[in-house]
Parts: structure tokens; sequence; C-alpha cells
């Protein structure tokens, strides 16, 4: 009995004595080492975006951002064009495709049976499957000319009162990008917050419904209540998707180097520019330059996930906590 | 006392809330047909793109598809190089990304305190976050400037892409194998490493691959960091992965501008190849989802 000289609840020192770790110190060397890579790869990726850029940036310093140009003939470049290209693509984006998401995950979690809600959920997911070069060359092909000819006169005809809907109509556009951006970014919302919904204590609503209030008035009180910080991280994420695609935006965005009113009118991102002009630029400044919106973007699209990121992980805390 | 004659407008009395009725009956209604309306109108949407790639696709599918190169204008052709170069370029890509991140999952799951774990995972979402042309911009910068594009280079940085996404998925699933196994195999005397190897990776293999598999279809599709990497290829059929390799997102991207509708056809044929791996990845994504359930529960 006296033999057991080790606490048989602490195998770790016993191996240790023996001397079989190698394999773990290696293992353990080999796991850190890729942990760290990876740590050191987002660091890495950031730094040679900006260095990239530098030569522009040097050049035009911080007005670039907000200078409306591109023009290669004389070598002068400004990014506001596809600043407000992306955002304003982005925004109508996200506000047609945050009530969609909210309603497809009330559907899926407080509507449909079971039976029917998980193949409708795995649909829904399956959209944000399409590769999104896919879904432009549906958007230019099909999609584009779809808007010319019916949506775009069609709201001209409601809202034509409004500059925003006005003038010709094109093909290749703002409003084709913004709808085909909303559909990339709705499963990706709607997932996020049919899981949330999913997790919201039950007898808080139930405690709702047998108050008397109707299914909308739980939802409305108690989930979206819940469910709030989690919903505006959803929102962010989706945000930080649109603002990044850059294929499926500049098939059909139309392309254009300056700012125009209405939303029938072709225009630019970030993303889709540098995708579309990067093999064709003609002098390093050009080059430089559409790095320089590289740069933009990536700093735009950090702040909006590390937002997002941090909101999460408060929000999980807080129910853990609960 | 003043319960007996409640104040109109109370919005506490229940009984004056009989005028509301109507209007929240009203409301509950609209709410439920605008639910049902949405999820409706994507599940719309997913059909109206996949019947058009199929329909349209099909028109344009053919044997020479899969046998000829990229046409010289106007001229019948394929997308074989394409093809080849989207498989070459993705097996690479697997190649790098699946054994790195798994290993930073292990990291993350077996061996780092919970405020590392908390931190990489943090870094990882983060890295999954970036846009991919951010990603070709950068192994732009880091490989292509100087050495010229190559396969290897888009495959870089498709990994680059795929290793968040693999090593969140695999980390998951590390985290909800039993502890019960761990404990059973460190208490038999097994080193941790070979408890890791032999035990934890292989209970949790089911959800590894549906990650991985949801990851390669993810990065199959993916174009922009390609047009950094490895987008200026001769239009043959190549085994060369020092050189660039024409791959079928940039060759849908190309066609997808074309004015040439033969060429808008193989844009299409293309977009139901790509299509139909992307559903393929998916299906076999449920398939090892459903054995990672059982498995755990078994287990």
């Amino acid at each position: 009995m006296t033999t057991v000289t080790q606490d048989p609840a602490a195998p770790g020192p016993s191996l240790e004595s023996r001397g079989i770790r190698l394999g773990d110190v290696l293992f353990r060397g080999v796991a850190i080492v890729a942990a760290a890579a990876a740590t050191a790869l987002l660091g890495l990726i950031a730094y040679k975006v900006i260095e990239q850029a530098w030569p522009a940036i040097e050049h035009f310093g911080l007005s670039f951002v907000w200078t409306e140009a591109w023009n290669p003939v004389e070598d002068q470049y400004g990014a506001l064009t596809f600043i407000y290209g992306t955002v304003v693509t982005s925004v109508i984006a996200l506000l047609l495709a945050t009530p969609i998401s909210i309603a497809i995950a009330l559907f899926l979690t407080e509507i449909a049976p079971r039976r029917i809600a998980s193949p409708i959920a795995t649909l829904v997911e399956l959209l944000a499957a399409i590769p999104s070069v896919v879904l432009g060359l549906w958007g230019i092909l099909v999609f584009g000319p779809w808007v010319a000819e019916n949506l775009e006169p069609w709201l001209e005809k409601w809202l034509g009162f409004i500059p925003l809907f006005g003038g010709t109509f094109y093909q290749a556009g703002m409003l084709p990008a913004a709808l085909v951006l909303t559909i990339m970014i709705v499963p990706i919302t709607s997932a996020i917050c049919r899981e949330l919904f999913s997790r919201t204590p039950r007898d808080l609503t139930d405690g709702a419904l047998a108050l008397g209030s109707t299914r909308w008035e739980a939802i409305r009180g108690v989930m979206f209540a819940y469910a709030a910080p989690g919903i505006a991280a959803a929102v962010l994420l989706g945000l930080g998707r649109a603002f990044g695609e850059a294929i499926a935006v500049a098939q059909v965005i139309g392309g254009s180097d300056h700012i125009n009113v209405s939303l029938f009118a072709p225009a630019d991102t970030l993303g889709a520019r540098i995708a579309s002009q990067y093999q064709g630029a003609t002098s390093p400044l050009q080059q430089g330059s559409l790095l320089y919106l590289g740069a933009i973007l990536m700093v735009i699209s950090l702040v909006t996930n590390v937002c997002a990121q941090l909101i999460v992980r408060r929000f999980e805390k807080q129910r853990r906590a609960v | 006392m003043s319960s007996t004659t409640p104040v109109p407008g109370d919005p506490f009395d229940i009984t004056t809330r009989s005028n509301g009725l109507r209007r929240r009956r009203i409301v509950e209604r609209l709410f439920g047909a605008l639910a049902i309306l949405s999820a409706l109108a994507a599940v719309g949407i997913l059909a109206l793109v996949l019947g058009t790639v199929v329909a349209k696709g099909l028109d344009a599918l053919n044997w020479d598809l899969f046998t000829k190169s990229r046409p010289l204008f106007g001229q019948e052709g394929g997308i074989a190089d394409a093809l080849i170069g989207s498989i070459i370029i993705v097996g690479m890509c697997m190649a790098m990304a699946i054994p790195f991140a798994v290993l930073v999952a292990i990291y993350m799951s077996e061996y780092a305190s919970p405020r590392i774990a908390t931190f990489l995972r943090l870094v990882l979402d983060i890295l999954n976050g970036i846009p991919a042309i951010i990603v070709g911009i950068f192994v732009f910068g880091l490989l292509v400037v100087g050495h010229g594009q190559s396969a290897v280079y888009g495959a870089f940085a498709l990994a680059i892409l795929m290793l968040p996404m693999v090593a969140r998925a695999t980390q998951e699933v590390l985290d909800i194998v039993p502890r019960s196994q761990r404990e059973a195999s460190l208490a038999l005397g097994v080193t941790k490493w070979r408890t890791t190897w032999n035990i934890i990776l292989p209970s949790a293999i089911g959800g590894i691959l549906t990650g991985v598999v949801i990851a390669v279809a993810r990065v199959a599709g993916e174009t922009a960091p390609l047009l950094f990497t490895s987008s200026i290829a001769a239009n043959a059929v190549s085994f060369d992965v020092s050189h660039a390799l024409p791959t079928l997102p940039v060759a849908i991207f190309a066609f997808s501008e074309s004015p040439d509708p033969g060429e808008q056809a193989m844009g299409w044929a293309a977009a139901l190849v790509l299509i139909a791996f992307v559903l393929v990845m998916n299906v076999l994504a449920k398939i090892f989802a459903g054995r990672k359930q059982r498995q755990l529960e078994g287990g």
C-alpha cells in the first residue's frame, strides 16, 4: 500500500516524473505556435495593407477621404464617392434586411410548427451558401434588368418626388447593389436572431402570455427586450459583411467616378472599385490609391466587427450571470 | 376605492381595454402574416436564383464544357481549365488550413487558460470578419509583389479565410466533448497529447468535418482573393502551381461582365457546376452533423 506515493487524482506529475512528457511538450508547443501565428496573422494583415497603401497615404494625406475624384488622366484620386456608395448600399441593405431577418427568425421560432421550421431554416441557410459571384451573375443578367424595367418605374411613380428615386432607369446601379446585399445578409442576421429568440427563457414569454398579452405583445415586450443587444450585434455583423462584399457589388453597381443623387444611377463602393480596377490600374499612384481604398475599407470593417464582437461577448457574460 | 369607477384611458385597467382589443388582434394578425411573408420571400429568392442558374446552366451544359478550355473570342470552348484550377487551389488551401486550424482549436480547448482562449476566440472572429478582398490585398503585398501570381499564393489567401471558420467550428465541438472522456483516459495513465489525438479528436470528428465541409464550400466560391493572386492565367488546362491557374469563380466573374451571349451562357454553366458543388457540400455537412449528434450522445 505504501508504494502508492502519488496522488491518483493528479496523473500529470506522476507521468512527468517518469519522463513520458516529451510528446506532451512537443504537441503543446506546436499548438501554441499555431495559436500565436493566428494572432500574429491579424496584425500582419493590418500592417501589410497599410504599408502598401502608404505611398498614396503620404501623397494625398487624410484629405483623400473626403475628396470626390477619380481621374486617372490627371492622376487625381479621392475616396468620397466610394465611401458614400459603400455606406448608402449597406445602410439600405440593413434597413431592409433587419426587419425581414427578425420576422424570419420569429416565424421559425414562434409561429411555424417544428416540422416546417427546420427545413425552412435549412433553406434560408442555403441562401448564405450561394457564392457571391453567382449571386452577382444573377444580379447583372436577370435581376438588374428586372429592377430597371419594373421596380424603378414603380418607385419613381410613387416616390418620385424624392430626388433619390428619380432620373433615368439603369440595369446596374446603387439600387440593385443594395438589394443583392440585402439577399446576402438576411441569412446571416436571421440565423443569429433565431438563435437568440430560441434561447429566450420560455417562462418569461409564458408569463407575458398568461397576463393576457397577444403573441406579438409578448414578443415585443419580452423577447426584444431580452435579445436587444444580440440583435444589435447581429445587425453589426451583417453590416460588416455588407461593407466588405466586393465581387457581387462590383458586378451589379455599374461603376461611377462621382456621386449620383439618384439611387437608380450607377455608383461604386470601396470593395467594388478595388475588384474592378485593380487589374487595369495604369499608374503607380492609381494602384496606390486603390490600396488606400482597401485600407479605409479594412479600418471600417474592423471597427464594425470589433464592436459587434464586444457586444456579443458582453451579452453572453450578462446572460450567464442571470 | 377608485377601482370600481375606472378612469378612462387608464392603461392598466383591463375593463376598458376591450376597445383596444380589435386593434391588438389586427396587429397580431399583421405580425403573423408579415413573418410568414418574410420567410416565404427568403425561400422564394433562393428558389428564383437556383432555378435560374439550373435552367440557364443546363441549356449551356454539354460535354465540351468539361473537356475544353476557355475559348478565344467567339469560339466554342469550355471551363475545363477553370474547373481543374479550382480543384487544385482548393485542395492546396485545405492542406494548408485544416491542420493549422485544428491545432489552434486544440490549443484553445485543451491547453489555453480561459482568458487566453477567450482572447483567441475574439481574434478568430475578427479574422473571420475581414473582407475577402482585404485578404487578397494582404497576400498580394506579402507574396505576389516581386514574385508574380501563383496558384500557391491563391491557395494561401483562401487558407487565411478558411482558418477561422474551421478553427472556431473545431473548438466548439472540442468544448462539448464530455469531460469524463478526457478524465477516463488520463486516469488510465495515457499522456495528454495521446488522449487528445486518440480519444478527443475521434469523438469530435463529425463536428470537425461539418465545419470543414462548410468552409470548403465557402472558399470554393470566393473570387476576391483570387483576383489578386491567381487571375492572370493562360486559358489552358495546367497543373503548374507556380503560376496563376484559372478558377471557376474568377471565370464566372469575367463571363458575367462579357457582352457576348456565348460567354454569358458559359458563365451560367460554370455557376451551375459551382452551385452543385456547394449544395453537395452542404448536404454532406448535414450528414456529418447528424453523425456528430449521435456520437456525442452515445459517448
